[in-house]
């Protein structure tokens, strides 16, 4: 099947087999790896991707669901060679260590920020509860999106 | 040194994300099959027959490989202490011996085709009886290697002492389960195996030691060192579970030759969690005797230890366990034995602590049995018992001695800061009150061994380029630690060369050829210290280079740290750059090599305090403060420090409240995938109270411990402790590991108790629940 998708502002345009999930078509298909699989039940959230400015867990969708939508991956986050605030607050607050989760993880940070910008301690907990990390145990991750609400509050 | 430094290889991470070994592009990989294991679904089985012939019509197939294909000796175990005598297949060839091992490899153009090809294998099993419980396996009905004869892979017996607990007023035993559970890194095991035309092997890896996964593949595929190259690229955590190099991945090495082309696999969540090795895994008995005033005088403690059904570096931890007998108590009589049994589940690793968590949760909850004997408040009885801080070096009764420490300012410092009086005072309100939830505290001391448990060392290479800049090559490998930003601190310090002009280069064989890699905590006080040796013999060595470039006598050279370039004292103005003096070395360049070997091992220590709310209606439990003081000694970069405290809490928190690696008495798994599995989220956790404390090592320069287990091994009994303690009322005295409502509720309901407002927290009880 045909899917057209647009992938970090790049228009894409391929062929799959119809059970393509959306992770594998932007790993193995498009290219680009920075999106990583941690599980095969969608419990992780490693694979978290922004669909039309929406988080989502790319193990979860289809490649062919997500036509003519407008993706964002960890790739296309920062601009001008800018880290994205999400980005500089994780790198500020140490809030990543072996960085495998940290793809998903801050693509589910910056939603959560765009749905609730002045979260409480607890909504964040609560907002990143399906994105696991096992290095961190969260604190620094917590503190870093709390951050980056305040330096955007500011 | 010892400021908050951000590291250096975040913004790669953040940006384009790191480079796992699934999504390594090079061209050596180009054209590469794709293997997919079919794994045994049974726990115990003769192998009557396996039917390959329809996986291999399916489509993108290109072989189908089986036990009986695979022309290499089966192994025994790598560890020489464990029974040599119990191998492994390569692919099971008679019989299966636990859910998940391989008994066959299908090969294919992709990775989806391997999926539908590997479910088109039948194996025909005969079941045999599986022995799933470590106390059965002990007594021996059912035999995974009926050769063998037995089922105990490791005995280590020192003599028993019938009289050790003669004279005690007061002595207390139970049986405790410290469970096992799965070490989870987000990256599952992944590995790529290519031939090169000059003959030579390399295999891309996620593995914490590169050229200890070398050797394995030289050895057990039979070839010279020379010819082996192994790179572990980014690697997405190991907790100890990515130590070695597994069976499955060796076997890439001779698939790929086999085919006569490159071969990648990278396994599922599912695949990993029956195949990465499992930490914990023991069942013990600790029996603890003394005085009425608080005064420990004997401690016994008894280990069962499941390997597995293969037996690998679980099955000799036993070993770690024992070194860490009496934990921070001076108890003047103690004996430690343990055996090592395989069962037909998944073999066990290291899991973060590794043998040391299961020593002090034996003990802490001997201490608090004792306590509550004795009626005495726990962390009293504890610092009654603590080794005196002008008792160190101190040898215990095992013969473990610790090089340094202060326990009983940990402990206070933790008591302290936690309002230890006010959470008790609150817990008697709440008892008095009758309320719902109750809260319970926990305290533990705890102290363990880093880079041990004998005495070792690491490489490090500092080399200065012409351009000025520093590229560092070091034998550990990082995997979350952050050693690109510690390890250019260290070098930037002595150098003065700036943090974004040192490159750290780790993990390739063929650049770093001898190196232990990164468990145990020992990066920072070996390799890093070899790494701070290296930069040192590059100072000396540009001393001379620096005279000869600024024409003057050597011991008048200055190396300005903070400018990065050397000039002649009394002359800041004629300088010489790192580039200059590099250029001045010539053809062979400014490159230094050093090793640094221990004398020691060290014994890092700390006191965590847990508070917990327990709902007595429902048994859930919530993790509501964590207090921890860990003394790691001289700290490098406190950020990475406390990033490394944070990770083994959750961690340490998840074993005691949740995490726990399940199967039903056939063997079958049930807790297979991260929906099964309890690994907590953010949600269930609360931030971290982390307390610093540094008290200096002799044994290093660096003044440095290890920090990367402490939470395991502090977190794990103090929030047990607390569980048990809010419950103290109902009279129970303990409950085994997770504190899951269900076991909760159980243990209330059993008691069958409401609380009663003379309860106290060492209140009197009747036995154990559950």
């Amino acid at each position: 099947m045909k899917v057209a998708v647009t992938v970090n502002g790049t228009k894409q345009e391929h062929e799959v087999e119809p059970r393509t999930l959306l992770v594998h078509y932007l790993r193995e298909v498009v290219g680009l790896t920075g999106t990583n699989i941690g599980c095969d039940t969608s419990s992780c959230g490693a694979c978290t991707v922004l669909l039309d400015g929406q988080s989502v867990k790319s193990c979860t969708v289809l490649a062919v669901q997500a036509d003519g939508a407008e993706i964002t991956t960890i790739e296309g986050l920062a601009s001008d060679g800018q880290l994205h605030p999400m980005q500089e607050a994780f790198r500020q607050h140490h809030g990543l260590q072996c960085g495998y989760c940290t793809p998903g993880m801050v693509m589910a940070a910056v939603s959560l920020l765009d749905e609730n910008p002045a979260p409480t301690e607890a909504e964040v907990r609560e907002g990143l509860e399906g994105n696991l990390c096992r290095c961190t145990g969260y604190h620094n991750i917590v503190k870093a999106v709390l951050a980056a609400a305040e330096g955007a509050a500011s | 040194m010892g400021t908050r430094v951000v590291r250096t290889e975040d913004p790669r991470f953040l940006t384009g994300g790191g480079t796992y070994v699934a999504g390594l592009r090079v061209p050596e990989l180009e054209g590469a099959l794709h293997a997919t294991f079919v794994r045994a679904t049974i726990a115990h089985a003769r192998i009557a027959s396996i039917d390959t012939s329809e996986a291999e019509r399916a489509h993108g197939v290109v072989a189908v490989v089986t036990g009986a294909d695979v022309d290499l000796e089966p192994a025994p175990p790598e560890t020489p202490i464990l029974n040599q005598q119990m191998l492994r297949p390569w692919l099971a060839v008679d019989t299966v011996r636990y859910v998940g091992e391989p008994v066959a490899v299908v090969l294919t153009d992709t990775a989806a085709q391997g999926a539908d090809a590997a479910e088109l294998v039948w194996p025909d099993y005969e079941p045999l009886p599986a022995v799933v419980d470590p106390e059965a396996a002990l007594a021996g009905d059912t035999l995974l290697f009926p050769d063998v004869g037995t089922n105990v892979a490791l005995e280590l017996a020192f003599g028993r002492d019938e009289a050790l607990f003669e004279g005690c007023e007061v002595v207390v035993s139970e049986r405790l389960v410290n469970q096992r559970v799965a070490p989870c890194p987000l990256e599952v095991r992944a590995t790529a195996a290519a031939w090169g035309d000059d003959g030579r092997l390399t295999i891309w890896t996620s593995t914490q030691n590169a050229q200890g996964a070398r050797d394995a593949v030289v050895a057990r595929l039979g070839l010279d060192e020379g010819q082996v190259r192994v790179v572990a690229p980014d690697v997405g955590g190991g907790f100890g579970a990515k130590i070695g190099i597994y069976t499955e991945e060796i076997l890439l090495g001779w698939l790929a030759k086999r085919m006569g082309r490159p071969v990648r696999w990278v396994e599922t969540r599912t695949e990993s969690m029956l195949n990465m090795g499992h930490g914990r895994g023991q069942v013990q008995r600790v029996t603890i005797g003394g005085r009425r005033d608080g005064t420990v005088e004997a401690y016994r403690l008894e280990v069962l230890a499941d390997a597995g059904a293969y037996p690998k570096l679980g099955a000799v931890l036993p070993y770690m366990t024992r070194l860490m007998t009496t934990g921070t108590y001076a108890i003047p009589r103690a004996e430690c034995d343990t055996r090592s049994v395989v069962t037909n589940t998944t073999p066990t690793m290291a899991y973060r602590g590794a043998g040391r968590p299961e020593a002090a949760a034996a003990i802490e909850r001997a201490m608090d049995l004792f306590a509550a004997e004795i009626g005495m408040d726990p962390a009293e009885v504890r610092r009654r018992n603590l080794v005196a801080p002008d008792a160190f070096p101190y040898t215990t009764p095992v013969g473990t001695t610790y090089d340094s420490g202060d326990y009983r300012t940990a402990l206070d410092t933790a008591l302290a800061a936690a309002g230890y009086d006010d959470l008790r005072a609150e817990q008697a309100r709440r008892r008095q009150a009758g309320e719902r939830v109750q809260l319970g505290i926990g305290v533990s001391t705890y102290v363990e061994v880093t880079a041990g448990p004998t005495p070792s060392g690491e490489d490090a290479r500092v080399e200065v380029r012409p351009d000025g800049s520093a590229v560092v090559y070091t034998g550990t490998s990082p995997h979350g630690q952050g050693h690109h930003t510690a390890w250019a601190m260290i070098v930037a310090d002595r150098l003065g060369i700036p943090l974004d002009r040192i490159e750290v280069i780790h993990g390739d064989t063929d650049l770093v050829p001898r190196g232990e890699g990164t468990m145990g905590s020992r990066s920072l006080q070996l390799g890093g210290v070899a790494v701070h040796e290296a930069a040192g013999k590059v100072v000396d060595r540009a001393r001379e280079l620096a005279a000869e470039v600024l024409e003057a006598n050597p011991d008048d050279l200055v190396l300005d740290t903070d400018a990065g370039h050397w000039h002649v004292a009394g002359t800041p103005t004629a300088t010489a750059t790192w580039a200059d003096v590099a250029a001045a070395a010539g053809e062979d360049g400014l490159a230094e090599d050093a090793r640094f070997d221990a004398a020691s091992p060290t014994f890092p220590f700390g006191a965590h305090v847990a508070v917990v709310a327990v709902d007595t209606e429902t048994g859930k439990v919530t993790l509501e403060r964590i207090v921890t003081v860990d003394d790691a000694g001289r700290i490098l970069n406190p950020l990475l420090v406390e990033g490394q405290r944070h990770g083994g809490i959750a961690q340490g928190v998840a074993q005691a409240l949740w995490e726990e690696v399940r199967y039903d008495g056939d063997g079958n798994p049930v807790t297979a995938n991260l929906a099964d599995y309890a690994f907590p989220s953010a949600a269930e956790l609360p931030s971290f109270e982390v307390v610093p404390m540094e008290t200096p090592t002799p044994v290093n320069p660096l003044g440095a411990k290890g920090i990367g287990e402490s939470g395991t091994i502090g977190a794990t009994p103090a929030v047990q402790s607390a569980v048990v303690d809010a419950l103290a009322p109902f009279g129970v005295r303990h409950l085994d590991m997770p504190a899951t409502p269900e076991r909760v509720w159980r243990a209330i309901v059993r008691a069958g108790e409401p609380p009663t407002p003379a309860s106290g927290p060492a209140a009197a009880g009747t036995g154990s629940a559950e």
